[in-house]
């Protein structure tokens, strides 16, 4: 199975199809990350109103959180995807726009967004809940403003906590890209299985996009860690065992 | 609320669709927590070589999208095997032109992956000094783990076990790629013939929420019958 021709197939199929596995894998990080930093901003909003929001905001938070992390991602996909794409294609030409196409990238970074948001309000919610309070107070007294507190104590406190869940979240959505291709978006997924079809050289396609899609994967570890051992510091407990 | 007219025609197949998916869902979390036992604990107590395979094993399985795996195995393998005449005259051939079996391999991999890197840490977790009074006790290597080391692991680690079960259930939808109708397969089939597009969508969703109810409420069960220290 494996033996000249397997590396040859390759060669082959890399020389042929490269430039698309390169563009695909640009699009599921492109996408990955917006959806990422979607999700992060609808994680802090939502923990922020889990926590400290009136009993309706935290009703309809905890039914948001609820179903998204019950629901697969393929059908939520789907759903926010056409259903998505068709309100706000209506809702713009009854406000009298012309016809307009919704680019996949913006759908999908909205749709990923949506799904991590969920998983991201419980990271955040945790971490939020993990800030010292005195020390909150501690600052207030020295007559730090709002903003302050927030920026000097709370994100220093939180991040500790928050990093090894963030990480995670992060190496979910590199993978959640893949979803996409159900729908027809480019990405590295859909690239490969075109390649695979063309060339039908289909075990070297899907290697290839699984050892790039596994790159992927290693030097974010990395990068996390290295993040986590920098808000870390001065912590020893928490960077050899919390983790 | 949309149009449901289709539903009581849709009935059967749907039942039929739980179906697959219940038999995909406990066929993976069987064979993989049996897989996931070994992997972890070799990564704990085994010879250097054999816990750099397994965690290799982790790595690179939770490292790669299933979809891919799942396309890797059934359209990659599946694509070889032709070539091989002794495969196509042996009793195996039946099996390997179906496309549940590659569906069952790849998701009890996966969760042979994720539960063995959960087991990696159960197993670090449980106090050595209860290892040593059960080898103290002149319990043999295998008793220990049997009686003291598996149920103290499994105890520890029984609710994200359970994450690990609903996250597996969600992910059942992928092999509806690999034609296997599964609940979201029958709901493709509901949006292709009606061309309602959000209605069965909404419906799988329902059932979906149901199932997770369901198995949220088994491993609650699961975890009061395990006695726990955090509790009176």
């Amino acid at each position: 199975m494996i033996d000249v021709t397997f590396f040859a197939n390759i060669y082959e199929l890399m020389s042929e199809w490269g430039p698309n596995f390169w563009r695909g894998l640009l699009a599921s990080l492109q996408i990955a990350f917006g959806g990422y930093l979607l999700g992060l901003l609808i994680g802090v909003s939502g923990a922020i109103g889990k926590i400290y929001g009136g009993p309706v905001l935290k009703w309809v938070l905890e039914i948001y959180t609820t179903l998204i992390r019950a629901v697969p991602e393929l059908v939520l996909i789907l759903l926010l995807f056409y259903a998505g794409t068709q309100l706000l294609a209506q809702g713009l030409a009854a406000l009298g726009y012309e016809r307009v196409t919704i680019s996949g990238l913006a759908a999908g970074i909205v749709v990923l967004g949506i799904v991590q948001g969920a998983y991201s309000t419980e990271v955040m919610r945790g971490a939020i809940l993990a800030i010292p309070k005195g020390e909150v107070e501690a600052g207030a007294a020295f007559g730090m403003g709002s903003f302050k507190i927030f920026r000097r104590i709370m994100i220093p406190a939180m991040l500790p906590l928050a990093l090894p869940g963030l990480s995670n979240l992060w190496l979910i959505i590199t993978k959640d890209t893949a979803l996409l291709a159900v729908v027809g978006y480019e990405e590295l997924a859909l690239v490969t299985r075109q390649a695979a079809g063309a060339t039908r050289y289909y075990l070297e396609a899907y290697l290839v996009a699984g050892a790039i899609y596994l790159l992927v994967t290693l030097i974010s570890m990395k990068l996390f860690n290295l993040a986590e051992n920098r808000v870390t510091r001065g912590r020893k407990s928490l960077a050899s065992g919390g983790a | 609320m949309g149009e449901w007219y289709w539903l009581p025609d849709y009935a059967w197949r749907f039942v039929e669709g739980i179906g697959v998916t219940l038999e995909l869902l406990f066929i993976a979390l069987f064979f993989g927590f049996l897989l996931a036992i070994p992997i972890g604990l070799v990564q704990v107590t085994g010879p250097k070589w054999l816990a750099a395979i397994a965690r290799g094993f982790c790595t690179m399985i939770r490292g790669t999208p299933l979809l891919i795996q799942l396309w890797l195995l059934y359209y990659g393998l599946g694509s070889l095997f032709p070539y091989f005449p002794e495969l196509r005259n042996s009793f195996l051939w039946p099996i390997l032109r179906e496309a549940f079996p590659y569906a069952a391999v790849a998701f009890i991999i996966s969760v042979a992956a994720y539960e063995g890197h959960i087991m990696r840490g159960a197993f670090a977790s449980v106090p050595k000094g209860e290892l040593e009074a059960a080898r103290s006790m002149g319990m043999g290597r295998f008793t220990v783990l049997r009686r003291i080391w598996l149920p103290r692991a499994i105890q520890n680690v029984l609710p994200t076990l359970a994450g690990e079960a609903v996250l597996t259930l969600k992910s059942v939808p992928l092999a509806s790629t690999i034609t296997i109708f599964d609940v979201f397969g029958v709901g493709g089939i509901v949006r292709q013939e009606t061309y309602r597009i959000y209605e069965p969508l909404i419906f799988v969703g329902f059932i979906y929420l149901l199932i997770t109810a369901v198995l949220v409420v088994l491993f609650r069960w699961l975890e009061n019958r395990v006695p726990s220290a955090n509790r009176a």
